[in-house]
């Protein structure tokens, strides 16, 4: 069964961007969260997460934080 | 033995792969992130070919042209020492162990740390290394972007839309940015210039809530949100040893190259080339293969 991937992002961040293509590439859907412009996102990501880096990830209430690209993998199983 | 090991996948090391590649060199690349300082760029202008792209695009650019041929990369993995015994290279990673005719360091730059105390405690929890990224998680807070040159400059000014009151914490007697970004920090009516203060730790408790500066010779505390630190950048070349190195760390290299070490090549920012570009980066890599490869041909 597919995964409920959530990212959250900035639009200006690097590693934002990689991490989204990176799930593209490997046809995975998810959604995306600005956290620049979602204050409630941003708060569900610092308490998610216990820090204010991002990207930051949470896959089935998996949370990765960063382009982890090994975890990432590992936890979809792909 | 492996006739070539290539350091680093950034501009430099991948355009280094390339050149082997098509050389058919016998060779792996290790890299402990793809793409390298590239890939956090932001617009990126002045690339002979692309009128504009961002650090992101470019950087899978280059790696996709490395896939393009047969080589084995090593990602996510990290050199801890290079060095030369008996006209061997051994090279020791995080994950394994090998041996080269030569090797390529391509290493390039990270971030420089204040190295002060709650430093690594707060990183990410209210501390950052990257302001393009994190900046806007700190809306309506208090903030510190420590550093006056032109990245902390920049910090400060995309703050501006952000922050409620920065601190631009600075440890020289003046701005050393470029005056035009000194111009509007000035302007700005919530930037603050501290000169001349050092910081001295960062305080908090599940988040940073302050930093500790000092100036006049007087400890104070400042109570901030975030901080952003924005103090240049330091070579990875700690871990090659037996090579000359300049006085900011970075490895000395000739016009081919070489460093003093037969077989041990360098390029791209981690070497002493003035001006740290990506175009100069990939047209070092370039030329540092070759050189290597001409190195082997001399010594088989």
């Amino acid at each position: 069964m597919d995964k409920n991937v959530t990212v959250y992002s900035t639009p200006s961040c690097p590693w934002c961007l990689r991490v989204k293509q990176f799930l593209k590439e490997g046809n995975i859907a998810f959604q995306d969260l600005d956290v620049a412009s979602n204050q409630q996102a941003a708060q569900e990501m610092i308490k998610k997460s216990g820090q204010m880096g991002v990207p930051v990830l949470d896959i089935d209430g998996e949370i990765i934080v960063g382009f982890d690209k090994e975890k990432i993998k590992a936890v979809l199983g792909i | 033995m492996l006739d070539l090991i290539v350091i680093g996948a950034g501009p430099a090391g991948i355009t280094a792969s390339v050149y082997a590649a098509r050389k058919k060199m016998d060779f792996l690349v290790i890299s402990k992130d793809i793409g390298g300082q590239a890939a956090w760029s932001g617009d990126i202008e002045n690339y002979t070919g692309y009128q504009f792209i961002s650090g992101p695009e470019l950087a899978s650019k280059f790696e996709d042209h490395m896939r393009q041929y047969d080589i084995t990369v090593k990602d996510n993995e990290e050199v801890r020492e290079v060095k030369k015994l008996d006209g061997i290279i051994s090279v020791a990673s995080d994950k394994s162990a090998y041996e080269a005719k030569t090797v390529i360091v391509a290493s390039g730059k990270k971030t420089r740390e204040l190295n002060v105390p709650g430093e690594k405690e707060f990183k990410n929890k209210g501390l950052t290394y990257c302001a393009t990224c994190d900046a806007p998680l700190f809306s309506g807070k208090d903030v510190a972007v420590v550093g006056g040159g032109n990245s902390g400059l920049d910090a400060a000014l995309q703050l501006t839309k952000i922050a409620r009151r920065i601190y631009l914490v600075n440890i020289a007697p003046e701005i050393t940015g470029d005056p035009v970004m000194e111009e509007q920090v000035r302007k700005s009516s919530i930037i603050t210039v501290l000169n001349d203060t050092r910081v001295t730790g960062v305080t908090g408790d599940k988040f940073v809530t302050g930093i500790s500066i000092k100036r006049n010779n007087k400890e104070e505390a400042l109570a901030v949100g975030g901080v952003f630190v924005e103090i240049g950048l330091i070579p990875n070349s700690g871990f090659v040893k037996g090579v000359e190195k300049n006085e900011l760390g970075e490895i000395k290299v000739n016009c081919r190259n070489e460093t003093n070490a037969g077989g041990i090549f360098a390029a791209g920012d981690v070497t002493d080339v003035p001006e740290k570009q990506i175009i100069i980066a990939a047209g070092e890599g370039s030329k540092a293969c070759l050189s290597a490869f001409r190195y082997l041909l001399q010594h088989n």
